[in-house]
């Protein structure tokens, strides 16, 4: 499916959907409160049919956070591009680990260094940093005076 | 991680695997639930290698953070490096000479080469064949002799730059590279008569560490992981880049999805690999090696992700970028991390010693997963 009929096709299914232009790939802009359902329609709709989640990145804006998720589908080759913004204060956005089981692995990593926080995880603690570790560090704010090195 | 030693309610044992054991190659925690001998749940616990390489890139420029990828998935650092490079040049919407492509492609082949020659010997001594991995360290030893030459390293190579390749090939690199042919096609036979079809080998590969292609996909595992369950996953054939699309080379897939069959994978995309070194090694085209390209890179304000197939799996570069001579937001989603999510659906219900074949087969690589 190229990206004008995978644009069509998702404006029958989602209630007022937001596409971002320029990049590779179609990318639509979810709200947090939607994504779980949303998620679910995208895994199994028929002739949708994403069933592989390949990238998960947090981005920290500043202003504000934006989960991406990359989706592809093994059976017809097409990606999407999902972004979700999120609050820099409390940022909480729905797992989909039930639905991607690879997601609970970097959803344990996008908490760990970013922060977010994913409601209904099985098991989100910290991953690659140690368990009484604070702050998140790879927010634009962070600062280590011991373990960093600015060159 | 200490306390966890000990039995639960049920009379379970909790136990430690690394991060200093031998069969987790390099630092891999594993604590695991044991019912006697039987694995019940195997836990990572990861970081013990964690240099937030993600965070240094966001201050390292288009040209120098490749340098640092080399130092992930260092068994492939010649195709991290290439990822890279193929991001920013997509970015930048630079065009590859013909030369630089094609080198490219046979330093990624021979990078594959050297990669499933050192899992081999490691998985097999895994088991408890000791002599494979003497075998295999002899012809990895002439991969890293041609790689010394041209890119004056062995382990980091650094090679690949924004536009092409850092420097020429060296003058032997063809002879070499086609005596090295000559000589592996005999080796790989003996490593077939070695092990493959060896009764105790075999015993402890078939039917150990199930993964379905379904259980594959959902857990995002690529490479030789995924292709022994039935996923065609491999990018050199479904996203070709530079010269893949005109080459005649096979994906290889098997339907086993057990051990035996990640074996078999990573077997037969070793003599794939031969067969397309063979091809372009008399093909090499003359002129450029390196495009012109200005003094500092500066991708435009954007998103641009670029993968390639290493010998463990599907890399991706995400590069967000704001315009300026470094990323904003850089994301390395490597193949390591996502096959080893799976481990636990794999080895449950196994014996103890079965999990040491597993991640011989899963083919880790720590600091890949750690980043």
């Amino acid at each position: 499916m190229n990206k004008e009929v995978l644009k069509a096709r998702l404006e029958e299914l989602l209630p007022i959907p937001s596409f971002e232009e320029g990049g590779e790939w179609l990318a639509v802009i979810v709200d947090p409160a939607a994504w779980d359902a949303v998620a679910r329609q995208l895994r199994s709709t028929g002739g949708l049919d994403f069933d592989f989640l390949f990238c998960v990145t947090a981005v920290d804006w500043k202003t504000h956070l934006t989960m991406i998720y990359h989706l592809t589908s093994t059976i017809h080759r097409h990606t999407l591009v999902v972004k979700i913004k999120l609050e820099p204060v409390n940022p909480e956005v729905p797992t989909v680990s039930g639905i991607w089981r690879t997601a609970e692995f970097h959803e344990r990593e996008a908490y760990d260094l970013m922060g977010v926080v994913f409601t209904g995880h099985p098991d989100l603690r910290r991953l690659f940093m140690t368990d009484d570790w604070k702050g998140w560090p790879l927010r634009k704010d962070y600062e280590d005076p011991v373990n960093m090195i600015k060159l | 991680m200490i306390e966890e030693i000990g039995t639960t309610e049920l009379g379970e044992l909790v136990v430690n695997l690394g991060p200093q054991h031998p069969s987790t190659h390099g630092v891999l925690h594993l604590v695991i639930t044991l019912s006697g001998e039987t694995i019940k749940k195997v836990e990572p616990h990861l970081g013990y290698i964690h240099r937030s390489i993600e965070k240094m890139c966001e201050s390292l420029s288009y040209r120098q953070f490749i340098y640092v990828t080399s130092r992930m998935d260092y068994l492939s650092s010649h195709i991290n490096n290439h990822g890279c490079a193929l991001c920013v040049e997509k970015g930048l919407q630079i065009e590859v000479p013909a030369r630089a492509g094609v080198i490219r492609v046979l330093m990624d082949e021979l990078t594959r080469l050297a990669s499933h020659q050192l899992w081999w010997g490691a998985m097999a001594m895994d088991v408890g064949a000791l002599t494979p991995f003497f075998h295999a360290f002899r012809e990895r030893e002439a991969i890293n002799d041609i790689m010394e030459e041209t890119c004056g390293a062995r382990l980091t190579m650094n090679y690949m730059a924004p536009g092409g390749v850092a420097f020429d090939l060296h003058p032997d690199f063809q002879r070499k590279v086609k005596e090295f042919l000559a000589f592996f096609r005999t080796k790989i036979d003996e490593y077939d008569e070695l092990l493959t079809g060896n009764v105790i080998f075999r015993g402890r590969m078939e039917g150990v560490g199930y993964l379905s292609r379904e259980d594959a996909i959902s857990y995002g595992c690529t490479g030789p992981t995924a292709r022994a369950s039935g996923v065609s996953c491999d990018i050199r054939k479904i996203a070709p880049y530079e010269v893949y699309d005109q080459l005649a080379f096979d994906e290889v897939r098997e339907s086993g999805g057990d051990c035996f069959a990640r074996y078999i994978v990573r077997m037969k995309e070793m003599r794939q690999s031969l067969s397309i070194i063979d091809q372009l090694i008399d093909n090499i085209p003359e002129g450029e090696f390196l495009a012109k390209t200005k003094a500092v890179l500066k991708l435009p304000k954007g998103e641009f992700y670029s993968k390639v197939e290493t010998a463990r799996g599907e890399f991706g570069v995400f590069i967000i970028s704001e315009g300026g001579t470094t990323p904003y937001r850089i994301k390395f989603r490597s193949p390591g991390f996502s096959n080893l999510s799976a481990l636990d659906r794999m080895a449950r219900g196994h014996k103890l010693g079965d999990l040491v074949a597993i991640m011989g087969t899963l083919d880790l690589v720590i600091p890949d997963i750690d980043r």
